[in-house]
């Protein structure tokens, strides 16, 4: 029987190195939307954990949404990412305000 | 030491491993690979949180779908590798220093919170049965029958946003337009040319 307290634990260390990594790439935002699947997987562990802890099934339902909705984000961004190459022939984030429109 | 405690000290230090892959390797190609290499290990840890269903969703959606997808992006462009870590090694003890400092306050949060509650986690949350995918298919298509269609709208939503950011129309493509064509009346389309009736 592992201790909850372990879970909590990792999870909140894979959250804390996903926010590094968004601090520390912020040229590249390939890397930073990885980082933020990172965050969504570490907020996931913790809805499946306390849904356990809470013996309520409603945990694994909420992540059931996130999964989709994250999905949904990510198929966006990496959208918005090739037309960003595409006009300007690099993925630095400074240049996503000179998209217009 | 039993055996579920040692599989979860192995794969979350593999969890933890390839995250900070994620973060720290320069090549984005690889990277990638260190987040499927994540996304497998926190499979096998949600497995023995028993949730099943979600264990196996994160494996064929995640690493199947939103991974290749990934992937595919990454390499389909051209990216300056150097341009693109530029201030990294400058951020970097504000990066390890904001690590310790969130990581710390929310490890020290939960143990102090959660530290003798490891008899009160529920091994299996039974609804209509043992099984996990029964029990998430009765609540979802009964209790969250509503979510469940929005989270269908969410990813039309999707699949249509990024078709019109990325599709670009071709020039030379040959198409018509119904608009112009049902418009079109008689005057634009035939000259009646008066005949003098003479011969050469």
């Amino acid at each position: 029987m592992i201790p909850m307290s372990y879970y909590l634990i990792l999870s909140s260390i894979l959250f804390s190195i996903a926010l590094a990594g968004i601090f520390l790439n912020r040229k590249n935002i390939i890397i930073m939307l990885m980082s933020l699947e990172l965050m969504f997987l570490s907020i996931n562990f913790n809805f499946i954990i306390f849904g356990n802890y809470l013996n309520d099934l409603v945990g694994q339902i909420f992540v059931f949404f996130i999964l989709t909705v994250v999905a949904a984000e990510s198929a966006i961004g990496l959208a918005i990412i090739v037309v960003l190459f595409r006009n300007k022939n690099s993925i630095n984030v400074e240049d996503i305000g000179r998209l217009k429109g | 030491m039993n055996i579920e405690l040692i599989i979860f000290l192995i794969f979350s230090a593999l969890v933890l491993a390839s995250a900070i892959g994620v973060v720290v390797v320069n090549n984005p190609v690889k990277s990638a690979i260190n987040l499927v290499f994540t996304f497998f290990s926190s499979a096998v840890l949600w497995m023995l949180l028993n949730a099943e269903f979600l264990s196996i969703i994160l494996i064929l959606v995640y690493v199947g779908a939103v991974m290749v997808l990934f992937l595919f992006v990454v390499m389909m462009l051209d990216i300056n590798i150097t341009q693109a870590r530029e201030g990294f090694v400058k951020y970097m003890p504000f990066g390890i220093l904001l690590f310790f400092i969130i990581s710390g306050l929310l490890s020290v949060f939960f143990y102090s919170q959660f530290e003798n509650t490891d008899e009160n986690i529920v091994l299996s949350i039974d609804l209509i049965g043992t099984d996990n995918t029964k029990n998430l298919g009765y609540l979802l298509y009964t209790e969250y029958i509503i979510a469940f269609e929005i989270a269908a709208v969410i990813l039309l939503l999707g699949i249509i946003s990024a078709i019109t950011l990325t599709h670009t129309k071709n020039q030379d493509t040959k198409y018509q337009i119904p608009s112009e064509q049902v418009s079109a009346t008689k005057k634009d389309r035939l000259t009646i040319m008066k005949d003098s009736g003479e011969t050469k």
